[in-house]
């Protein structure tokens, strides 16, 4: 349990996907025009991410690796299955959250789709391979990284809504702001790394 | 019937012609309509390996070759492809041309390939690549597409390689560190052009750690968006 918890927030807080690797970055620049949106997007993120790197590390595993089912080294055929697995997943959550919680459908409605061309899901599955996490802290990896994914896009938005009252450069308006923005969480973000991830138990 | 129609297509547009509109495509990727500053897409899997040039010249290189022959690819295609997967053919045509110039990598130069790490497979999810497909190559002939491919790699390379020769230049005071043609510009020892050490003129130099950092990209990248943007009123977000 204490691996779990070390790796959910070395992944969400430490090792932030969005500002520490880069990854999702379209999404986050584009969608975090105001809060309600970037909850939406957020709160897909965590889910897919979730779910995908578990299957992911299953097919790595079983199918690709030497030691898998057909007892060759598949792995030249990562990319392929990986996205394919991704797609394919987040084709499958959009139904199933359409067909059991259509206000969950509502709120997340038109991010799901987006999410396939997230970096941060491939991303987050090639990391897991790797840095060769076993199943269970795949999941925690997968949750944390989401969190994290989570945290970031909502705080960029907020502030972006804030500094829309303020009085920035025309020509830096928008985008090249929040370029700099993200600049400085990441900065404040890299303060983090002062966490020992073994205090939470290892 | 069919083939008359091709031969009649052909003699009405020859298939490799370069003319104003051809140039256009490959040029208005470089600032108008650049990638990364003005459309926005395919920021992910590039900052990352800007903090030292000879990676970023790979990365664009790799990017460079997987958005012209993927769009190629899906101009020879886009008339068998089925709207409602289209996305998936695209991921897949994409996918295989990444998992190429993976290999490919691997074999000439496994050090660079380890320093980019996941960031080469992350190609397939670069937003340019899906978007070019998406908005150019399902609508054009291959040539034009194929044209349109390489411009948005080389607008999207240059960016690249500018930020990664701001962090080098100002982080390592160093250029191109880790190929062939390795250039030692500003430090404390003998070995670099300037010496900090001995030089009376830059005694007081030293190399700005902020610059390693990833942060440092998304600096860089704001402040050439507000350049651009300063010269190119049109540019301006007005909302």
């Amino acid at each position: 349990m204490g691996e779990f918890f070390n790796i959910f927030i070395k992944a969400a807080f430490i090792e932030n996907l969005v500002l520490a690797y880069f990854l999702g970055m379209c999404s986050y620049l584009a969608v975090s025009k105001t809060v309600k949106t970037a909850f939406g997007l957020g709160l897909a993120v965590i889910f897919v991410l979730g779910i995908t790197m578990p299957i992911n590390w299953l097919i790595q595993e079983y199918l690709l690796s030497e030691t898998g089912v057909f007892g060759t080294d598949l792995t030249f055929l990562r990319f392929i299955l990986f996205i394919a697995v991704i797609a394919s997943m987040v084709q499958l959550v959009e139904m199933v959250v359409e067909k059991f919680s259509p206000a969950l459908y509502n709120a997340l409605g038109i991010f799901l789709p987006l999410i396939t061309v997230n970096c941060a899901i491939l991303g987050g599955s090639l990391f897991m391979v790797s840095r060769e996490y076993n199943f269970s802290e795949s999941v925690a990896f997968g949750l944390g990284g989401g969190f994290g994914w989570f945290l970031a896009i909502i705080a960029i938005a907020a502030i972006r809504e804030k500094i829309r009252y303020s009085n920035v450069p025309p020509a830096l308006r928008g985008l090249g702001m929040a370029f700099i923005l993200t600049g400085l969480m990441g900065i404040a973000f890299m303060s983090l790394l002062g966490i020992d991830p073994a205090a939470f138990g290892n | 019937m069919a083939e008359t129609n091709v031969k009649e297509a052909t003699t009405k547009e020859p298939l490799f012609q370069f003319g104003k509109k051809e140039r256009k495509l490959l040029t208005d990727p470089l600032n108008d309509n650049n990638p990364i500053t003005v459309q926005v897409l395919g920021i992910c899997s590039a900052l990352a390996v800007t903090s030292l040039v000879y990676p970023s010249v790979v990365m664009s290189i790799a990017v460079i070759f997987v958005t012209g022959f993927s769009s190629l690819f899906t101009s020879l295609l886009r008339n068998y492809i089925p709207k409602q997967v289209r996305m998936i053919v695209q991921l897949v045509i994409i996918a295989s041309l990444v998992t190429v110039v993976e290999l490919t990598l691997k074999y000439l130069n496994y050090p660079v390939y380890k320093q980019l790490s996941v960031y080469i497979g992350l190609i397939i999810t670069n937003c340019i690549v899906m978007g070019r497909l998406e908005a150019f190559s399902m609508a054009n002939k291959p040539w034009r597409s194929f044209l349109d491919g390489i411009g948005n790699g080389l607008g999207y390379g240059a960016i690249l390689i500018a930020v990664g020769v701001v962090r080098e230049l100002f982080g390592k005071g160093s250029l191109f560190a880790g190929s062939p043609i390795e250039m030692k510009i500003i430090g404390p020892t003998a070995e670099y052009f300037i010496n900090t050490e001995t030089s009376t003129l830059f005694g007081w130099y030293e190399n700005n750690n902020l610059m390693v950092l990833p942060a440092a990209a998304m600096f860089i990248i704001g402040i050439m968006i507000w350049i651009q943007r300063s010269y190119n009123q049109k540019l301006v977000d007005i909302s």
